[in-house]
């Protein structure tokens, strides 16, 4: 079995390497802040004995106050994983750095996002619709849609 | 090659959503028939009984399905198509990837609004004359899925429906009831019109 890391024993690793990036911690999983994100991203894929080479999964939680971004990351190599989360205020025009020049998995995950909860990824480098066509009225996944 | 250049252009996708706005906008109005131009007139003075009888006896007996199967219910038509129930009983058992090659579309699963402009496609691409069984709730109305945001609530929103077959999946039986009901509806027409 995959051996899941606890948040709280990582977050302090994070909070060395990049001071104020951690907004909360459990041993489920660590919530870092929307401005650090793509960094310790970037730091969780290339430090030695993390090595979180791919991503599994990203899907996004509509919490009505704000939006929560999952990723889960795994180690192929040290057969350990860990969930990552991010925070997203505002309803509007929501936006999130994109993680796609890190994984390319996550392009088609992150198109999914937006298409069906609309938040945009910057840096993504093909930012649209995936299921649903162009011209399509809202984002069916949000809790305030119909 | 640049990573930009897999991704399909934002024109393409700007025609598709055109594409499908269209057939939305005209679902909600009933599919013209195509020979409304043929005069009452015509269509009463000839007559050609043998030639109607041997015609449809033809067309009934080998009808060839295309393949258009988006979901669950096509494993139900695979097993009609298969052994057990076997619809080469009917001189169906050819099922044609290729949609000029065919006649008949069963329409074997629910059809999203992404999915519609390729399926509306696909029956044009039918040589005439074609016919179309609707199979399973999806198919008749959308089912469960009938409110949903994407989902198109039945096939005759898109294309003309001969014979519906209810059942979520129909039983194999249920299908080959609803093939013998278009081999009745094929035995009744006639040339001078040709279309229902």
């Amino acid at each position: 079995m995959t051996v899941a890391f606890s948040g709280e024993g990582i977050a302090s690793q994070i909070e060395e390497n990049f001071p104020r990036s951690v907004v909360e911690s459990s041993p489920k999983s660590i919530v870092v802040n929307k401005e650090s994100l793509f960094a310790v991203a970037s730091y969780l894929k290339t430090t030695p004995g993390l090595d979180f080479c791919y991503l599994t999964a990203i899907t996004a939680v509509d919490y009505c106050d704000y939006f929560e971004v999952v990723y889960h990351l795994t180690s192929l190599q040290h057969n350990h994983s860990l969930v990552v989360k991010t925070r997203c205020y505002g309803r509007d025009s929501p936006s999130l750095p994109s993680v796609v020049s890190l994984w390319r998995g996550a392009d088609f995950q992150e198109r999914e996002i937006y298409d069906l909860m609309g938040i945009s990824f910057d840096g993504h480098p093909n930012m649209k619709r995936i299921f649903l066509w162009e011209g399509f009225q809202g984002h069916p996944l949000r809790k305030d849609y119909l | 090659m640049e990573v930009g250049e897999v991704y399909s252009s934002r024109q393409l996708d700007a025609a598709e959503g055109e594409q499908i706005e269209s057939l939305k906008a005209r679902s909600q109005q009933p599919i013209p028939d195509p020979d409304e131009w043929l005069e009452e007139e015509v269509k009463r003075n000839i007559l050609l009984t043998s030639v109607d009888a041997m015609l449809n006896w033809s067309r009934r007996s080998s009808l060839w399905p295309v393949v258009c199967f988006p979901a669950c219910c096509a494993f139900e038509f695979i097993t009609t198509a298969a052994s057990r129930f076997d619809i080469s009983r009917f001189g169906m058992e050819i099922i044609r990837a290729s949609p000029r090659q065919a006649d008949l579309m069963i329409t074997a699963g629910t059809l999203t609004w992404k999915m519609a402009p390729q399926v509306r496609r696909i029956y044009d691409q039918m040589a005439e004359p074609k016919w179309v069984i609707a199979m399973g709730a999806c198919a008749i109305s959308g089912g469960i899925f009938a409110s949903s945001y994407s989902v198109v609530t039945g096939y005759n929103r898109i294309i003309p429906v001969d014979v519906y077959v209810p059942g979520c999946p129909p039983r194999p039986e249920a299908l080959l009831y609803g093939i013998r009901m278009l081999h009745y509806k094929i035995a009744k027409m006639s040339i001078a019109k040709e279309r229902r």
